[in-house]
């Protein structure tokens, strides 16, 4: 361990998370459970205004069906699939901690997982944004 | 509970490393109180909001048609499903307590002035209950009959 570390020197400093790969997917939660917050909050406005009747959330949903919009479309998906995914990761390890132990083995799983999904997803949305162009 | 241990320097004599955990016996976690409640609340309504939100979000953007299906008969004909309606209450309440706790955790980490900290956290829980509140009456009283029919 000692030999390994000294090895990654240089890695474990020039990086603000020190060089492990689990800072990454730590950030990563944050960077998406924010962006997912910020988009729940306007969804809720948006979907709120089907109170107002047919005439005005249909003008609202209009604003959703441009091409700009579903590249922003897909970053959500991916935002809510990578928060799915590492959730349950973090979830998994916390209600069994002798996961912990594996801690490589389970976040590289994860991020496959996440990262085969997320080639699904893309391939299927971005089809469909490249058809209505 | 994630040990920390001291930073031991370099036999070489270098720059201390960084400070290395024990996982073997699992992350850190909240000792009690509060914050443990809040702390398991995170995880089990991250397992319903698997269901709830990824649900909802693949089958809302993965059809053909996508969301350019989402129109004023679409949601009264969803809608129409007590079924429909449960959900999109129940993602509406745990996504919004379970992202608005998120954004609390984030202030504690980075708002280190507490008048700061304490205003954000105020308005994030001003937002989340109007929002809450909207959503609900929306979700609950909602009823297309209220228009009538597009020609």
């Amino acid at each position: 361990m000692a030999t390994r570390l000294r090895k990654k020197q240089k890695d474990d400093f020039g990086s603000p998370y020190l060089g492990h790969e689990g800072q990454w997917s730590w950030i990563f939660h944050r960077i998406t459970g924010v962006a997912v917050i910020l988009f729940l909050f306007a969804h809720v406005v948006d979907t709120a205004v089907i109170g107002w009747g047919p005439e005005a959330y249909d003008r609202v949903t209009e604003a959703y069906k441009n091409p700009a919009v579903h590249v922003l479309e897909l970053g959500l998906v991916l935002a809510v699939l990578f928060h799915s995914i590492n959730g349950m990761k973090i979830t998994l390890i916390d209600f069994f901690p002798s996961l912990a132990g594996h801690i490589k083995v389970v976040g590289r799983t994860s991020a496959a997982i996440f990262l085969v999904s997320a080639i699904a997803v893309t391939a299927i949305m971005g089809k469909q944004i490249l058809d209505l162009l | 509970m994630a040990t920390t241990i001291e930073r031991p320097s370099t036999p070489e004599g270098g720059a201390p490393q960084p400070p290395q955990r024990d996982y073997t016996r699992g992350r850190e976690r909240p000792v009690g109180g509060f914050e443990l409640w809040m702390w398991l609340f995170m995880r089990i309504s991250g397992i319903m909001l698997l269901v709830l939100a990824l649900g909802h979000t693949l089958i809302m953007h993965l059809p053909a048609g996508g969301v350019d299906r989402v129109d004023f008969g679409f949601v009264a004909a969803r809608w129409g499903s007590p079924f429909w309606r449960t959900w999109d209450w129940m993602l509406l309440t745990l996504a919004l307590i379970h992202g608005i706790n998120g954004l609390r955790n984030i202030t504690l980490d980075y708002v280190r002035k507490p008048g700061v900290r304490f205003a954000m956290n105020m308005v994030f829980y001003v937002l989340g209950f109007v929002l809450f509140v909207l959503g609900s009456v929306i979700v609950v009283t909602f009823d297309p009959t209220d228009w009538p029919p597009v020609a």
